[in-house]
């Protein structure tokens, strides 16, 4: 989007509302979250479980092999619930 | 331009999908609903027989046929469906859908009663529980203006500065299942004033775009303002394609037409294939002397406020026919929008209000007599009720 949505009046609306694709990564879902997931990155055993069930593909793997979060975790804690060796945990946000 | 056209006998459903045939639609999704299957049913007989180049989808259900021609729509495809009553209110969420998205798809409503109780008999239910869903809605009255609006309406929903689905009210049994004298026109005809539909977005892997997006609260008012601004507007174009029609074939069409009406002091509006009957009953009224004309409401959406206006013009009494009720409501959907279309104004008619003809309830000239009477009564004495539904028993 060239200007942010809240500056477009009616008038200068594509017809339909068809926009380029892909415009969902400008969303930042993140931001709905009360909480996010920390990882003890010693004891991450790099199996993937929590990469696997982030029903958002929020969990990403990283060069040294672990995983960790990005922006559009919401933070309903299912990779908390669904880790092997305990390594995350739920830590609120904070203002 | 000579036309070459040819008279036909024939059941109007049947004449509905060989309009859409010569309109060559592209793709079909549909589900069949007395008393809209022998339209379906008869194109899905042309596609199979490759008499029509379609892709015609089975559906399961209409939430589904609406859904499909939505998708079909989105890549580009001239598209169609026919539904009716249940099917159409089974299809309401999607509805809303394909107007947003500005989906030009045209589709057959024969007008048939809501359950409960089941009635699958004529009236204006089904269409008037989805009177907002911002398609542009028209009203036809027999198997011609069936056959001619089947074509037109793609015309006018397809154009770019429309965008619009479209709906052709054509009213279920009385009107879809009567066999009727009809003038076609040919295919070179059809083609010469319809022409391909080249949407400037569409679904393709190669140019790939979003369609249907989600909106937030700071543009979702936006959006629907432009979406009404857009069925505001498709008025004009409405007008022009009948015109380009009218200049093609000799049959004019306008969104509120007269009958009669010239030193007319009472005017009955109707929609639908009933306003056939009311001219029969105006004839018999000016022929016992009385002053009584008919105004016939082709268009519903966007509704023509100006045109009604200069119709009914210095009139002194209104009667409105509602073929649907709002229950517990101000008035009949017809009526009620009526009334708003004159009270702004300093001088405006005395407007009354009944609905008629619920579930197939036959309605014969002596209706309109016996309205027009207690109209006339009502109108001197004061109203005695928001609106009547005429001919209850109890």
């Amino acid at each position: 989007m060239s200007k942010p949505i809240d500056q477009y009046t009616w008038q200068e609306l594509e017809v339909g509302i068809i926009l380029p694709p892909g415009t969902a990564r400008e969303y930042d879902t993140g931001d709905w979250r009360s909480q996010h997931p920390v990882w003890t990155k010693s004891r991450c055993i790099r199996c993937g479980v929590c990469w696997t069930v982030c029903p958002e593909g929020a969990i990403v793997e990283e060069p040294g092999g672990y995983f960790d979060k990005n922006h559009y975790c919401k933070g309903c804690g299912i990779c908390v619930k669904e880790c092997v060796t305990g390594c995350i945990s739920m830590v609120p946000e904070e203002e | 331009m000579a036309v070459k056209a040819h008279r036909v006998g024939m059941e109007v459903s049947i004449a509905v999908s060989h309009a859409v045939q010569l309109a060559r639609a592209e793709a079909i999704a549909a589900y069949p609903i007395t008393p809209q299957t022998h339209i379906v049913e008869h194109l899905s007989s042309l596609v199979a027989n490759g008499d029509l180049e379609a892709e015609f989808v089975n559906v399961e259900s209409e939430h589904s046929a609406m859904s499909a021609c939505i998708g079909m729509s989105a890549t580009g495809a001239r598209t169609y469906t026919a539904t009716s009553s249940q099917g159409l209110a089974l299809m309401n969420e999607i509805l809303f859908i394909a107007s947003a998205m500005r989906l030009p798809v045209v589709m057959t409503v024969a007008n048939r009663a809501l359950s409960g109780p089941l009635s699958i008999w004529n009236d204006h239910g089904d269409i008037m529980a989805a009177r907002d869903i911002g398609w542009i809605q028209i009203f036809v009255e027999n198997g011609q203006e069936a056959f001619d609006h089947s074509i037109m309406a793609f015309k006018i929903a397809e154009h770019y500065k429309v965008l619009l689905p479209t709906i052709i009210n054509l009213d279920g049994f009385i009107l879809s299942h009567v066999v009727e004298a009809m003038e076609f026109l040919d295919q070179e005809t059809v083609d010469s004033f319809l022409p391909a539909y080249h949407p400037r977005f569409s679904l393709d892997p190669k140019h790939p775009v979003t369609m249907g997006a989600f909106a937030m609260p700071e543009v979702y008012t936006e959006v629907k303002m432009s979406h009404q601004m857009a069925l505001v507007n498709s008025y004009e174009r409405i007008q022009k394609v009948w015109d380009e029609f009218g200049d093609l074939t000799g049959r004019r069409y306008k969104p509120v037409e007269s009958y009669r009406t010239k030193g007319a002091k009472v005017l009955l509006l109707t929609m639908g294939c009933l306003s056939e009957v009311a001219e029969e009953a105006v004839d018999q009224m000016r022929d016992a002397g009385l002053a009584v004309g008919l105004l016939k409401l082709r268009l519903w959406r966007p509704f023509p406020f100006e045109a009604l206006r200069a119709a009914v013009g210095g009139t002194e009494l209104l009667v409105v026919i509602d073929r649907a009720l709002s229950l517990g409501g101000a008035a009949g959907p017809v009526l009620a929008e009526v009334r708003s279309a004159f009270y702004p104004m300093a001088s405006r008619p005395q407007i009354v209000g009944y609905v008629i003809g619920l579930g197939g309830r036959d309605i014969p000239p002596e209706t309109f007599k016996e309205v027009v009477a207690q109209a006339q009564a009502e109108a001197q004495q004061g109203p005695t009720a928001e609106y009547h539904i005429f001919g209850v028993r109890g």
